[in-house]
């Protein structure tokens, strides 16, 4: 389990360009698999445009309290990417004239950021329909003060959507760190306590399942039952849906996938399971990333590999919703992540 | 042509057979699909069926489809572990059972 994100271990998978190339070259420079490009170009997809903007999704900071094997942010504690509240002034003003009808706040841990409880609070007031947090949940128990979370969230009324990557203590520990499963679970109890998740309750609280390892992710609803059945029975744990969420071949989960000699499999993996039904609703069709320093992206893994939108705008400070929706979407090869099988996005499948 | 009985590689190629039989090439697919969909048995518990079957054929693509296919669906090591004594079990009864062959046939020609 590594301790230190590939930023801090000064790793060369670090770097955008060497993660870039990598995408780029190998087998699909030499033509054993086909860029994405290709792919899309066969139903007229090429090049990718954004349909209605529906998602603002905004990282509030990369540090985290755990160091995930599997993390495309590379996040972790030694991070210190950390949005300004200068910044979050900027996209309160959006918020506020966006046509978008969910806000989306994600990380890192999104709750170590000093100012998260004063954007949540000014965010909560701009009445957007869906406001969601996405939530490790062991920061709920990492430090006294974030003990009341659970009442911060439903006094806002935040979706919370939570990292859940098993129901056994043996697989979420490998993937997330020692400890993790036991201050998950208790977590998971004490949003239940103040209504989160129950059968019908409005305070909503999802899941994200992603594998432990270089494989895909199975059937959704499938693993979503077999999640619910483990979780009521075993600790008498209640949650609306599960998002199934297939990793991107990109920073620490590349890193592993190299290492343990994965890469080219789980590319084939991905290639074969590509399904042109999954293209036309990507998120990065209806959703704008913005990192911690005000960039917009067309997603998150976007963001990661350092890829701005193709478009004028380019910071929050200047955000004109026309124009970034008349953008071409930029794409690599980890794409072939959100087009596998039923497809992946932060709400699970999306064909 | 490559030096070794097994390759992993040539896994990815099965669709490939179809090349040189279309049509019960196809067939065979298309049961083989159907066989594994959720119906009386869960698709779950089918493939926990192919990886102990696997084990018994001695098949390696089958361990290896059967493992990833396992961990998709989020199947536990010790799930699978359980599996494949179970197809031992019955593959070394099949053996043991005919040790009461080798009984009946001992005493018959015994005096």
């Amino acid at each position: 389990m590594a301790t230190k994100s590939l930023k801090a271990r000064q790793v060369e998978l670090a770097e955008n360009d060497t993660q870039l190339d990598i995408l780029n070259g190998g087998i699909f420079a030499d033509g054993e698999l086909p860029y994405f490009k290709d792919k899309i170009a066969e139903i007229g997809q090429f090049p990718l445009r954004p349909k209605k903007l529906e998602i603002l999704q905004i990282n509030v900071g990369y540090m985290c309290n755990q160091v995930c094997e599997h993390c495309h942010v590379d996040a972790g504690p030694d991070r210190k990417e950390i949005m300004t509240r200068e910044t979050m002034e900027q996209c309160l003003e959006v918020i506020r004239n966006t046509g978008a009808h969910t806000l989306d706040l994600t990380g890192g841990a999104p709750e170590m950021n000093p100012n998260f409880r004063w954007f949540v609070e000014e965010a909560a007031k701009a009445g957007i329909r869906d406001f969601i947090v996405r939530s490790n949940l062991t920061i709920m128990r990492a430090n006294k003060k974030y003990y009341d979370l659970p009442q911060f969230f439903k006094k806002h009324r935040v979706h919370v959507v939570s990292s859940m990557p098993h129901y056994t203590r043996g697989k979420t520990d490998k993937q997330r760190g020692d400890g993790v499963f036991d201050k998950s679970i208790k977590a998971l109890q004490e949003l239940n306590a103040v209504g989160y998740g129950l059968p019908d309750s409005e305070l909503k609280l999802d899941l994200v399942y992603n594998p432990s390892g270089a494989y895909l992710p199975g059937d959704q609803a499938a693993l979503e039952r077999d999640f619910k059945k483990a979780l009521i029975e075993d600790f008498g744990i209640h949650f609306h849906n599960l998002f199934a969420i297939t990793n991107l071949p990109i920073a620490r989960f590349l890193d592993y996938l190299i290492a343990s000699e994965n890469y080219e499999d789980y590319m084939y993996a991905l290639v074969d399971a590509y399904n042109p039904a999954a293209v036309a609703n990507v998120m990065c069709t209806n959703t704008i990333s913005v990192s911690w320093d005000g960039w917009l992206y067309d997603c998150d893994f976007n963001q990661m590999l350092g890829l701005k939108v193709a478009s004028k705008v380019k910071h929050i400070a200047d955000y004109n919703e026309d124009l970034l929706n008349n953008r071409n979407i930029i794409i690599s090869q980890h794409c072939y992540g959100c087009t596998a099988g039923a497809g992946s996005s932060c709400q699970g499948t999306v064909a | 042509m490559a030096n070794s009985y097994y390759d992993p590689a040539d896994l990815r190629k099965f669709g490939k057979i179809t090349e040189w039989s279309e049509e019960i090439g196809n067939k065979f697919f298309d049961y083989y699909g159907k066989v594994f969909e959720e119906g009386a048995l869960s698709a779950r518990e089918k493939s926990l069926i192919a990886l102990a079957v696997a084990h018994v054929v001695k098949c390696p693509y089958c361990i290896d489809a059967y493992t990833k296919d396992g961990l998709q669906r989020g199947i536990t090591k010790e799930e699978m572990m359980e599996a494949v004594h179970a197809g031992a079990a019955i593959e070394s009864g099949a053996t043991l059972v005919h040790g009461v062959q080798m009984m009946n046939k001992y005493n018959k020609l015994s005096m």
